[in-house]
């Protein structure tokens, strides 16, 4: 039987940061990221010899206009013992995502459009600045971030992207646009900043995917 | 560029400026279309500096009368922009409270708001950092002939929590501008001193500008100069070392050699230790994921004040939220985020402070860490 467990709880926030992630992932793009605006509930169930998983409904909110907000029902799944299976997730979303359709093909089109690679670094910057052109790139950083997130989340993790430091685009022969991230991840549990590399496809209509991420050693501070 | 006023008199000029709109593409802000001139009504026209002086002649050439509306676009433009990061800069008039501000300012910040409102406001010396640097609190006390209750406010324990230190300012300056008008803030400053502690970790405040911005710990030196910095806020003699903590010099937790270790720890912990009889309230304030935190990190057995405590922080959070919807979660450390040892707000509430509370400020970590300007203000605003 599930229980309730209290909204403020610890426990509850890790799986709902999950939930999310995982969520962004799968409906996110260059003109769509989602965030977690509330949870509303949380339920545990502790199966013998499977698991804990977690019942949730979360309000999500996109990341560029704080007013549009989608309500969500989330099941979260941590494997028990072999770490290296990550959590299963599965949502229903209670209505319309926005259609972003235009801004993602404006932002293909252009990045298509570019004579030289791009290439940026520290996204935001350390005041926080994001230049407006460097929006999507930042999105779709947020997008596949949740990826790595959902694939390395345990109860004992909860990690948020803190900064993208280095984005190259690459030139393919085909329709998808490559670039290639090293992003930091925040883990709010041991506060560690964990540098990520990250190689995100995504099309218009394809969506994002990351073919390839590795996690890479802390910068040891001089 | 310059914006002129133009109200054309015949049909003739609604033709020449027509013509003027069209052969040098000029940028018309009323009417919208070119189409639209007409007699006797209003035309602002938006017209390129070096074309400024072939408008002029042209327009005296066909008699038409003209107004400078705005003679200069660009520097409109630049005033209405938030300020450009200048530096070095002159500190208080002017001073900018929406922006982050690196070390050398804030100290030039402390000493210009001292010098203002000598009659409120006295700069204590608290110690030196790892790195020498000196640490300063800044006491804000109204004049009177009985002694009373300190609120003890420290800001900047993190490094990478920039929101932070900009808080303290922001909060020392509207106490200051508002404290002969506001009526609560006057009563306040009549039972109440406030001591405010700007940066707490100097040195990791200034490593954060210079080098990594994602910096948490001071910079204390380990393994022979191999591994720099102690967490602080696990660096406490409060149940320290226990639980929630590494030992590992590499580690973003990590609690340092002993508890107090760290000169930074040292100097806020014998100062709040002397006075703590007349400490009613420690504060100490973080980013990110608005919580309003109570004791305990260390034991999830609550405090023996624990109702008041929550009671106080619940009011606390309603009230932030009345002001933009921000929503902050109250609760132990222990129960909401993780189990944690060391902390100062453990510590101070050990000792017999009877409320201590860690504010985690915006926001849920979206931005995280690295909060824009533009959220300095309304997060200040809030959480005043």
């Amino acid at each position: 039987a599930a229980m309730e467990v209290p909204l403020s709880h610890g426990l509850a926030s890790r799986a709902a940061a999950l939930a999310t992630g995982y969520l962004c992932y799968r409906r996110g793009s260059p003109g769509r990221g989602l965030a977690l605006r509330s949870l509303r509930r949380a339920r545990r169930q502790d199966i013998d010899d499977v698991g804990h998983k977690y019942y949730l409904e979360l309000e999500l909110e996109d990341v560029l206009d704080k007013d549009s907000t989608v309500n969500c029902t989330a099941e979260v799944l941590y494997h028990l013992g072999n770490k290296n299976i990550p959590p299963d997730v599965q949502f229903t979303l209670d209505g319309e995502l926005k259609n972003t359709d235009e801004a993602d093909n404006i932002f293909y089109n252009r990045i298509k459009s570019l004579e030289k690679e791009l290439v940026a670094e520290n996204i935001p910057d350390s005041h926080g600045n994001v230049p407006p052109e460097m929006e999507p790139i930042r999105l779709l950083a947020w997008v596949a971030s949740g990826y790595v997130i959902w694939q390395n989340s345990t109860e004992n993790t909860k990690f948020q992207l803190a900064q993208i430091k280095h984005v190259k685009q690459v030139k393919r022969s085909d329709e998808y646009l490559e670039f290639d991230y090293m992003i930091l991840l925040h883990d709010m549990v041991s506060q560690e900043i964990i540098p990520w590399q990250m190689t995100v496809l995504w099309h218009p209509q394809h969506g994002v995917q990351v073919t390839q991420d590795s996690r890479q050693p802390k910068h040891v501070s001089g | 560029d310059q914006v002129f006023h133009i109200v054309p008199e015949t049909f003739q000029q609604v033709q020449h400026l027509q013509h003027l709109c069209s052969t040098l593409l000029l940028d018309l802000w009323k009417p919208q279309l070119p189409e639209d001139i007409r007699t006797g009504e209003d035309l602002h026209i938006s017209i390129p500096a070096p074309l400024v002086q072939e408008m002029k002649d042209s327009l005296d050439h066909h008699m038409i009368s003209y107004k400078v509306l705005i003679p200069d676009l660009q520097k409109l433009v630049d005033e209405s922009m938030p300020k450009e990061r200048r530096s070095p800069r002159q500190v208080p008039e002017g001073y900018l409270y929406t922006q982050y501000h690196p070390m050398e300012e804030i100290y030039q910040w402390m000493t210009q708001i001292q010098k203002n409102n000598s009659e409120l406001v006295t700069q204590h010396y608290l110690g030196k950092t790892t790195e020498n640097q000196e640490m300063y609190y800044l006491q804000i006390s109204q004049p009177s002939d009985k002694t009373k209750k300190i609120i003890w406010m420290d800001c900047g324990i993190h490094a990478r929590e920039w929101i932070s230190p900009a808080f303290c300012q922001w909060f020392v300056k509207e106490i200051l501008q508002n404290y002969k008008s506001d009526p609560k803030i006057s009563r306040f400053l009549q039972n109440l001193d406030f001591y405010v502690l700007p940066v707490l970790n100097i040195d990791g405040y200034i490593y954060s500008w210079e080098k990594d911005r994602l910096w948490r710990k001071n910079r204390s030196p380990h393994i022979n100069g191999t591994c720099y910095g102690t967490d602080l806020n696990r660096n406490f003699n409060s149940s320290w070392g226990s639980v929630g903590v590494s030992y590992n010099c590499s580690s973003e937790i990590f609690c340092g050699s002993g508890p107090e270790s760290e000169p930074e720890t040292r100097a806020v912990a014998q100062f709040i230790e002397r006075k703590k009889n007349d400490i009613l309230c420690y504060l100490t304030i973080h980013s990110y994921g608005q919580y309003i935190l109570t004791p305990y990190g260390s034991t999830t057995k609550p405090p023996s004040n624990s109702e008041e405590l929550m009671h106080v922080a619940e009011k606390a959070a309603a009230a932030l939220m009345g002001k933009y919807g921000t929503s902050y979660k109250v609760g132990s450390t222990s129960l909401i985020l993780y189990s944690n040892s060391g902390s100062s707000r453990d510590w101070a509430h050990m000792i017999g402070i009877p409320f201590s509370y860690t504010f985690e400020l915006r926001d849920n970590g979206t931005h995280g860490f690295v909060l824009p300007v533009d959220q300095i203000q309304p997060t200040c605003e809030e959480t005043m």
